[in-house]
């Protein structure tokens, strides 16, 4: 029982940063442009490119 | 901080911010070289390409104008123009769907981890905590998620109808609730699990559709906006200025140069020219105008620059005329439902019905009401339709983006349902079964000797008439290289003349009148007609015979004169009908719709717009129209005709899948729903048949990867 007390909270910490994390990035607008992410690693030096 | 330094803060801050429709853009060679150009103009501090709308957002000084940064862009060889407030892109139809698809994938994965706990034999007071952790995080994800569903079931409940969403909402609702209350007193059972798994493969399956619809419309959309309307203006003080097609009043004076298109319907007040009026009335053959014709809106000026005065604009235009026709014969179109929705039809009742049956036979047959009512909701979870809700999208988005490599946009999924009951065919003469440019004749071109050719190539390149293009288009293909010319000149509307050798050669206007074609006068010789002709699309013979062996008939349904028409029909062999008007291709379309066919419209012009609009299904180019393009359902790039028959192909495959995909999910109810019946489901038996349903439905959707060869 007492394991589950730590487990089961960790798990669900980490669960909800990973939700967290997802809803910072659809807010940060990275899924708004996918066919241009996936294009993306090909262009060979794109930090001169971006502001 | 200083002054000085304030100020240049604030003129860096003081930057704007513009969005350019690149329509051009397809791969990252393509999105660094944008990207790159602009940056290297002076006073740009940003550029982002967003290669799924096809535009860039540019940050620049407010001094940088947009013609420079087009300009910019033009010279690397990409035509753009600035996005305009009214065709911003409509709202994305995926955004919605991905915070609940997020939150259902995690509430369902950390569920899972607690029920697999519960499965392998976890007791009394460690399932308990379980089963309260899993409420914890279920009963607000489910809330959350579900909201799609609950909206959409109340919406239609509200009308009096029922849709998929009211068996998904009662089940979801009713299976919540149940859960809570065995929680509550500490049962053996909870469906916090099951109820989470479907939203998330049903959110998953309307997140595909909303996807697809997302993607084929920002294509077409970037076509839509590549069509530059608008129109030089002459004040009257003489100064030229562009006005955009929406701004024009009538009373204005609009200079018209050879090769562009009418932004609104007048009359000419300067100049002759010949007109090209195919994309309004199917005609091909020019015709020619002198001061105080009437002229319209879409018509595309051949010869020499004129001055129209501007009669009717916007809403009052020909052009508008037409775009009424086609929303009255479009409303006919959207009483279609969706093979998803017929289905739902008759499964909702059914499943309401068969739950309704399990509980009354369990009262009567003597079980307590606690567990008849358990039996009743096991029977909606199992039976709700978590394979069905991904049958039809899967099999659809797979399809779609098989197509979309081969060139063809089909608009949405109910496009390819009606494309595959197709079986009669309506096609377009004029840019449609062919290719909708005159190209020179090659026979004629073969009679040229090659100095002729050389001459013929460079006097071409001096011109920016149509005709002149298209020869010197003909002419680099067939390797031939430009002679040396002294001395050229271009007079609007008679045609280029020049030095060669010491002689006068020309390339004008031919004697006579009524021919396509070009005259090449080289002194001291006999004049060349050069004569041009509307070739077929290449392909054309071949694909109609495809689209015969699909058991399609096809026939010509033309704007054009009867000669023309009978010239293309003995071509491909097909029957026709000549010069028909806008309304008459309606007329064409409902009598054999009402005749029992399912018909097939394709074409190209606004003359077709009606047509397109009123069929089962359409297909137009991509160089088509506007408004051509904006009423067909699909739109193919690219030259060959036979997009057509791969389509249609591809469609009926679509089909044959998503039956397969039906069969499947049923199946597996036709398995699941008796052991539900009779009381033996456990949440654990429900979450593994809803799985492997859906897993099929999904591997057998993926075999139309390859739906477009």
């Amino acid at each position: 029982m007492t394991s589950l007390a730590i487990l089961v909270p960790i798990a669900l910490t980490m669960g909800l940063c990973g939700l967290a994390t997802f809803f910072w990035a659809l807010r940060g607008g990275q899924f708004e442009d996918l066919d241009g992410a996936a294009n993306r690693i090909l262009i060979d030096d794109e930090t001169d490119l971006t502001p | 901080m200083n002054a000085p330094a304030l100020a240049t803060a604030l003129a860096r801050e003081a930057s704007e911010e513009t969005v350019l429709i690149v329509p051009a853009m397809h791969c990252a060679g393509c999105m660094a070289k944008v990207e790159g150009g602009l940056l290297k103009v002076e006073g740009v501090s940003g550029a982002r390409v967003n290669l799924s709308a096809r535009t860039v957002r540019v940050s620049h000084e407010r001094a940088v104008t947009i013609p420079e940064l087009t300009a910019a862009l033009e010279t690397l060889g990409f035509a753009s123009q600035p996005r305009l407030e009214e065709t911003q892109a409509a709202p994305s139809a995926v955004k919605p769907l991905l915070a609940p698809l997020a939150v259902a994938g995690f509430a369902s994965m950390n569920v899972m981890l607690m029920s697999v706990s519960i499965w392998s034999g976890a007791e009394g007071a460690t399932r308990e905590l379980f089963h309260w952790v899993s409420a914890l995080i279920g009963v607000p994800a489910i809330a959350f998620a579900g909201r799609p569903f609950f909206a959409s079931a109340w919406s239609a409940l509200r009308k009096g109808r029922t849709n998929m969403d009211v068996p998904i909402s009662i089940g979801i609702a009713l299976a919540t609730a149940l859960s809570l209350y065995e929680t509550a007193v500490g049962g053996r059972t909870a469906w916090f699990d099951g109820t989470l798994m479907l939203l998330l493969f049903l959110l998953a399956g309307r997140t595909l559709d909303a996807a697809m619809r997302d993607r084929a419309r920002a294509g077409v959309e970037a076509l839509l906006r590549q069509a530059a309307s608008g129109a030089m203006v002459i004040a009257p003080s003489g100064k030229l200025d562009w006005v955009a097609a929406r701004d024009l009043a009538p009373g204005m004076r609009m200079r018209v140069a050879a090769g562009e298109r009418l932004a609104a319907d007048g009359e000419i007040v300067a100049g002759e020219t010949a007109l090209d009026q195919s994309l309004l009335t199917g005609e091909s053959a020019p015709v020619r105008a002198q001061v105080g014709a009437p002229i319209h809106a879409g018509t595309l000026n051949l010869d020499a620059p004129i001055d129209v005065r501007v009669t009717a604009t916007g809403r009052d235009t020909s052009l508008a005329e037409i775009a009424r026709l086609i929303e009255a014969a479009g409303q006919s179109r959207s009483a279609y439902v969706r093979i998803a929705d017929r289905a739902s039809r008759y499964y909702a009742p059914a499943v309401h019905t068969l739950a309704l049956a399990s509980f009354v036979g369990w009262m009567l047959a003597g079980a307590g009401f606690y567990q008849s009512i358990v039996i009743a909701i096991a029977v909606l979870i199992i039976t709700c339709p978590c394979a069905i809700g991904l049958a039809v999208p899967v099999a659809q988005v797979v399809a779609c983006g098989a197509l979309m490599r081969k060139g063809i946009m089909v608009k949405d999924g109910s496009a390819l349902e009606r494309l595959a009951s197709i079986d009669r065919a309506l096609i377009d003469k004029t840019g449609s079964l062919t290719l909708g440019q005159p190209m020179p004749d090659a026979a004629a071109l073969a009679a040229l000797s090659p100095e002729q050719s050389e001459v013929a190539l460079a006097l071409a390149s001096h011109s920016r008439h149509p005709l002149s293009h298209a020869l010197s288009r003909a002419l680099v293909q067939s390797g031939t290289r430009a002679a040396e010319l002294d001395h050229a000149s271009e007079a609007p509307g008679r045609g280029v003349q020049a030095q060669w050798c010491g002689r006068t050669v020309a390339l004008r206007r031919p004697d006579v009148a009524g021919a396509v074609a070009v005259a090449l006068d080289l002194d001291g010789e006999p004049v060349r007609l050069i004569t041009f002709v509307d070739p077929l699309r290449p392909d054309a013979v071949q694909a109609l015979a495809q689209l015969k062996a699909q058991g399609i008939d096809c026939s010509i349904l033309s704007g054009d004169n009867a000669v023309a028409v009978a010239e293309v029909a003995r071509q491909t062999g097909l029957t026709g009908q000549s010069s028909a008007s806008p309304a008459d291709k309606t007329d064409a379309v409902t009598r054999l719709q009402q005749a029992g066919h399912r018909v097939l419209m394709v074409g190209d012009g606004l003359n077709d717009g009606p047509a397109l609009a009123s069929a089962d299904a359409s297909i137009a180019p991509g160089t088509a129209s506007d408004v051509g393009r904006q009423a067909a359902d699909v739109v193919f790039l690219g030259e060959s005709l036979t997009a057509l028959p791969r389509a249609i192909d591809a469609a009926r495959r679509t089909m044959r899948v998503v039956r397969q995909n039906f069969a499947l999910a049923i199946g597996y109810n036709v398995l699941a729903v008796p052991l539900a019946i009779l009381g033996y489901v456990t949440p654990l038996i429900a979450a593994v048949a809803m799985a492997t349903s859906s897993i099929l439905v999904i591997a057998n959707s993926l075999r139309l990867v390859r739906a477009a060869r």
